[in-house]
Parts: C-alpha cells; sequence; structure tokens
C-alpha cells in the first residue's frame, strides 16, 4: 500500500474567546500555519454564535486565499427552535463549502451531497462507518475514545469504502456535553444570564479533585480532558493503518509552532521523543495524554509510564 | 384509554416478574453481556430466562423489550448482532437500540423486528429522529434528558413516531450517549462496555475522620463521619473550581417528575420510563406500584401523590432534571 501524505486539520474553536483574537487567530493560521483544512464554527454553544459570525466572512476569504480548505461545523446539540434553524440555515446556505455534522439533526439534512462527520456523532464500527459513507460521507473525524484494534478495523473499512478518517491528535479532549452550562453554575449564574462567563477561560476552566488534583476542564456546556491529547508516539501506526487526516484542537499556545511540529512528525522529519518534549513543553503545567488509543483510562500518558 | 403507556425495568427474572405483577405495561431488560447499557456483574438476562421472561408476561397480556444499546465494538460486532437475532427469536415485543450500523443490521436481517431508538443515541431534535425512522423504521424514541417539557411538547408535534421519557430513577446531567468522563478515569465506558463508573473502579478509603470515595485515580468525594457517604459516580462528585468545593456537575439526586404527568401528557408523550435495571425485586416492586397507582387516578382525574417515592430517591433529593429550564 502506498501511504498517501498525511493532512493537518485543524478543529473548530471550542473556547469562547474575544471575537478579535478569534479572528487574528485564524489570519495567522491561514498566513503562517502548515493545515490543510480548517474547520469553522461555534459547536459548543448557540448563545456565543452572534459573535463569530460577523467575522466569518472576512476569516473564509483570508484561509481560502492562502490555499486552505475550510469546513463548516454544525453545533453538537441542537435543541431549540433557534438552533435548529441555525443548523438548517448553515445547511442550505453553505453552497461549495463542506458541512461538517456533529449531531444526527445535521447528519438527516445532508444526504446525498458529499459531506464530513465530526467526532460528535458516534462512529464505533465498521457498519456504521459504511452507513454514514453511503449516504455521502467522505470524512469522519472519530471520537477519542477509540481504541488502536477500532480504529485499525476502521480503518481497513474505510480504505474499502473510499472515505478519510481523520483522528485527534492534540489538544484537550470533549468528554461531555450538556445542556447545563457548567461555567455559569460554577459562577452561581443561570445559563439564560450566564454573563458569557466562560470567556475569562479561554482554555476551559480546571476543575480540580478535592485532593487539588488537576482532573477536568469545563467549557460552557462541554466538560474537557484537563490533559491534552498528545499522540506523538502513535502517529506512525496511525499512518500504516492509512489514517491520513490528523486533527489538531485549537488552544492558546502557539497553534502555528504545534502545526508545525506535527507537519514534521508526520513527515518523518522529527521524531516522536523530541516531539514529545516539544509538545510537553507548549501544554505545561497541563499534561499529555494518550490513554485511549492504548486501551487504557483516557487520562494516562503511557509515555510517561 | 390509559394516557401513559408504563415501561419499567427488570436485572432478574425475579425483577420483570415483579414489575409486571406491580403494574407495568412493558418490561425492559438486557443480555448478560457487553450488548447493554447495565452491564454489571450477577445482572441481565440469558436466553433462556428471556424466553421464560417473554412467556410470563405474555401470558398477562404485558410486553417485553430488549435493550441492546452500547455500541458495537469495531472489528467485533458478532455479539451485538446475536443479540438482536436472540431477542427476536425469544419473542421479544421490541428491541432498545442505538448505533447506526445495529439499527441497518436489525433492519435488513429482522424486518418484522419493532425497534425503538435507545436514549443512548441521544436524538434531540425532529430531523435526527426522522432520519432514523426513514432509514430504519424505527417506532418509537426515548428522548434524552436534555429536553425540557415545552421542548418536548413541540418535538411531538412534528414527529409522527411514539415518545418515550425517563419519569423516575437515576439521570445523567450530561447528554446520554455521547459522554466519555467514565472511560476517561476508569478506561471502562458506558458506550463501549455497557458501564458507568464501575464497581470493579470503586474504592473508598479512611483519611483521619474523612471517607474519601474514589474512581480509578482520582477522587470523587469526602465525608464527614455524619455524612451519608454515596456512589462515586463521576458526574456526581464534589470538585473544585476557583478553590471553591461544590456539585459542579449535579447534585447526588434522582429524577422525579411524577407530579409532570398533566405536562407529559399535554407535550404528547406516549410512554413513562422508569430507570434501574440494577435494582433489586423489592425496590422494583414498590417503585411499579406506585407509579402504577399515580398513573391510574390521573387516569380518572383524580388527586395523586407525587412525593410518594420521595423515601427511595438517591441521597434523599429528587429533581425534575432537564423538564424544568431553571435545571440549566
Amino acid at each position: 500500500m502506498t501511504m498517501k501524505k498525511a493532512e493537518l486539520t485543524l478543529g473548530p474553536v471550542l473556547f469562547n474567546w474575544a471575537p478579535e483574537v478569534w479572528r487574528d487567530f485564524y489570519f495567522r493560521i491561514a498566513d503562517e500555519a502548515p493545515i490543510e483544512t480548517v474547520v469553522l464554527g461555534e459547536v459548543v454553544c448557540s448563545k456565543r454564535t452572534p459573535f463569530f459570525a460577523e467575522q466569518i466572512p472576512s476569516v473564509v476569504e483570508r484561509l481560502q486565499a492562502a490555499g486552505k480548505q475550510v469546513v463548516l461545523a454544525s453545533p453538537i446539540l441542537a435543541t431549540t427552535e433557534r438552533e435548529r434553524d441555525g443548523v438548517r440555515e448553515l445547511v442550505s446556505s453553505a453552497g461549495d463549502f463542506l458541512i461538517e455534522a456533529n449531531d444526527m439533526g445535521c447528519v438527516a439534512q445532508l444526504g446525498g451531497r458529499p459531506h464530513w462527520i465530526g467526532p460528535f456523532v458516534n462512529v464505533y464500527n465498521e457498519a456504521t462507518l459504511a452507513w454514514l459513507a453511503r449516504r455521502g460521507a467522505v470524512s469522519v473525524s472519530l471520537a477519542g475514545e477509540l481504541t488502536e484494534p477500532a480504529l485499525s478495523a476502521l480503518a481497513a473499512q474505510a480504505t474499502l469504502l473510499g472515505c478519510e478518517l481523520e483522528v485527534q491528535v492534540f489538544g484537550r479532549l470533549p468528554l461531555a456535553i450538556s445542556v447545563r452550562c457548567y461555567h455559569a453554575r460554577a459562577h452561581g449564574l443561570h445559563k439564560d444570564n450566564c454573563r458569557y462567563i466562560c470567556n475569562e477561560d479561554p482554555d476551559g476552566l480546571t476543575v480540580d479533585t478535592l485532593d487539588g488534583e488537576e482532573f477536568l476542564s469545563v467549557n460552557g456546556l462541554q466538560t474537557l480532558s484537563h490533559t491534552y491529547v498528545g499522540l506523538t508516539h502513535e502517529i506512525a501506526t496511525l499512518q500504516g493503518m492509512g489514517i491520513r487526516r490528523l486533527r489538531l484542537s485549537p488552544h492558546t499556545c502557539d497553534m502555528v509552532a504545534v502545526a508545525a511540529l506535527f507537519r514534521s512528525l508526520a513527515d518523518g522529519v522529527l521524531g516522536a521523543a523530541e516531539a514529545r518534549a516539544k509538545v510537553l513543553e507548549m501544554v505545561a503545567p497541563a499534561k499529555l495524554s494518550n490513554g485511549f488509543f492504548h486501551d487504557r483510562e483516557g487520562v494516562i500518558d503511557t509515555a510517561a509510564l | 384509554m390509559a394516557s401513559f403507556e408504563l415501561i419499567c425495568p427488570a436485572g432478574t427474572l425475579a425483577a420483570l416478574r415483579a414489575a409486571v405483577d406491580a403494574g407495568a405495561d412493558s418490561v425492559y431488560v438486557g443480555f448478560r453481556d457487553e450488548t447493554n447499557a447495565r452491564n454489571f456483574p450477577g445482572l441481565n438476562f440469558s436466553r433462556k430466562e428471556l424466553a421464560q421472561g417473554v412467556a410470563y408476561a405474555h401470558a398477562r397480556g404485558k410486553q417485553v423489550f430488549v435493550a441492546i444499546n452500547t455500541y458495537p465494538t469495531a472489528g467485533n460486532a458478532g455479539a451485538w448482532h446475536r443479540a438482536v437475532d436472540d431477542a427476536a427469536d425469544n419473542g421479544a415485543d421490541a428491541v432498545i437500540l442505538a448505533d447506526l450500523g445495529l439499527l441497518d443490521y436489525a433492519a435488513r436481517s429482522r424486518p418484522k423486528l419493532r425497534l425503538h431508538l435507545s436514549v443512548q443515541a441521544s436524538a434531540a431534535n425532529p430531523e435526527a429522529i426522522g432520519l432514523y425512522r426513514d432509514a430504519f423504521g424505527v417506532r418509537r424514541v426515548v428522548l434524552p434528558r436534555v429536553l425540557t417539557i415545552n421542548d418536548i411538547a413541540k418535538l411531538t408535534s412534528e414527529i409522527d413516531i411514539d415518545t418515550e421519557v425517563f419519569v423516575f430513577g437515576g439521570m445523567c446531567p450530561m447528554a446520554e450517549g455521547r459522554c466519555s468522563l467514565s472511560s476517561y478515569a476508569t478506561g471502562r465506558s458506558p458506550n463501549r462496555n455497557g458501564v458507568c463508573s464501575p464497581a470493579s473502579h470503586v474504592r473508598y478509603e479512611t483519611r483521619g475522620s474523612k471517607l474519601v470515595s474514589r474512581l480509578g485515580a482520582f477522587t470523587i468525594n469526602t465525608f464527614d463521619e455524619e455524612e451519608p457517604a454515596g456512589y462515586p459516580t463521576l458526574c456526581k462528585g464534589r470538585f473544585t473550581t476557583h478553590d471553591k468545593a461544590s456539585y459542579l456537575f449535579e447534585e447526588p439526586t434522582s429524577l422525579n417528575a411524577l407530579h409532570l404527568l398533566p405536562d407529559l401528557k399535554a407535550a404528547g408523550v406516549k410512554a413513562l420510563k422508569i430507570e434501574g435495571r440494577q435494582r433489586g425485586k423489592a425496590y422494583i416492586a414498590e417503585v411499579v406500584s406506585a407509579c402504577r397507582l399515580a398513573l391510574d387516578r390521573f387516569d380518572r382525574g383524580l388527586p395523586y401523590d407525587a412525593t410518594v417515592l420521595d423515601r427511595v430517591t438517591e441521597g434523599g433529593k429528587d429533581t425534575a432534571g432537564a423538564y424544568g429550564r431553571a435545571w440549566r
């Protein structure tokens, strides 16, 4: 099997960044980052959507001018009228843009046209992958919970289907979504009057155990790992399976440097051990994890055992 | 005609009989393996027990549903296919599924088998539910516990399949089937293994006068001597943000929506579900009887006691959860 060149995908910014910071982040990605595809959109909380909406056209233009493919992400949860309207509007106005569906309601509206499946749609096995591919999914970004044997079986099926697979190799891992806002709750506020307090924590609000151990990270309705997934030693294995797309999830650390590092790693220019040391430095004081890949507790970093 | 169908849990044949005797319209069960979301040691049904349970229920005009609501493992879906086949062959009235690939398998290989969509599929809007109906012929959806009563009313007016909602028992603050908190700490998850915060990974430690509950490598809660110690379900633990300890995600509460029967009826809900396949037959008998009594009185336009189950709720506290907007 000839190995196709790995491609880097930048997932959507999951956190509530100031609109100009958000815009400037993408401008810099457009200008400097060795990334093939950028997935754009507010996927966590519909209350934040208006802030970014006005920045999107200029960001898209800048990314496309730099030769990046832009994919538009749908929200993880769409329950209210307004949220459902938002998904319908996204689907009907996307034009030539690919949409990454993050819930089954969006998947329903994309049947028969090429689309991406995001990591918030459950794809655990070959039959599900095949069903989605038959309806037009051309690329599937897999959930972080999948183990190496599961990824391998899915990759074999994806090859037969002509569907691309993607795995998150960098960033805090989304673990849960709710309609309850934990950021508001942590501040004694209600979701309807949240004061957009999640903007205080651009990489998430640290949740400690009662022992003072860092455990989770809260981002409004979303709960993420406190550790950053860092699949450095696993990239060669992923590539060997035929998984070509590697997802980086945005944080406030230098994402251009993160992209350059994973580019070098995927190209075999940089060794895994050296890459790991550099990634560790970038996310400090947070730690890295790769447990799910190795069929362990997700929090575990097998390279540190 | 009764306002609601009452759907009751059973983890053993004895519990199934107790549920039927106490007034269940339907009982839902799982096989003794990782194909269902209550994959606990010593719980659930063999094929033979399912056949016996179905015979018991059918003889009394009641139904049995089989939950096969975890996500089949890549490269190893055989157990899930056998579960669908054996549920059908042993007379189950419906299977409750979550995975797209398994729904596809069931719809193709067992076209006469009635399919329900599990809460673990987290289908939270009419577009998603319509897809499951159109693609697989799903006849009923168990709604995720992320919807308010108003959301449910709007939703039922837009779909043409039955809706089932949870009325009593344990509840997740997270969207079901979309949560990896348990496996992050223990390596074992609801979606893959049918367990959440499994007992195999729970330890209690004494530290001075405090009792500490641990899940995997993490402290989930600590209790003073007088405080009753709860089970360390991850999302119902006490954690610290901004140097302040709190039940950040959810208090150790149970769902109790019995007082909402008029609203649930007005919202067009068809069936009410009790959580708790892991519970013993005495608990099942008590909860099912109480719900039956409340539903019968409600149907006859009589006042009913919505607090009747307060003493069996987790931590003695209950909540209407996401059904009320204030919960958010």
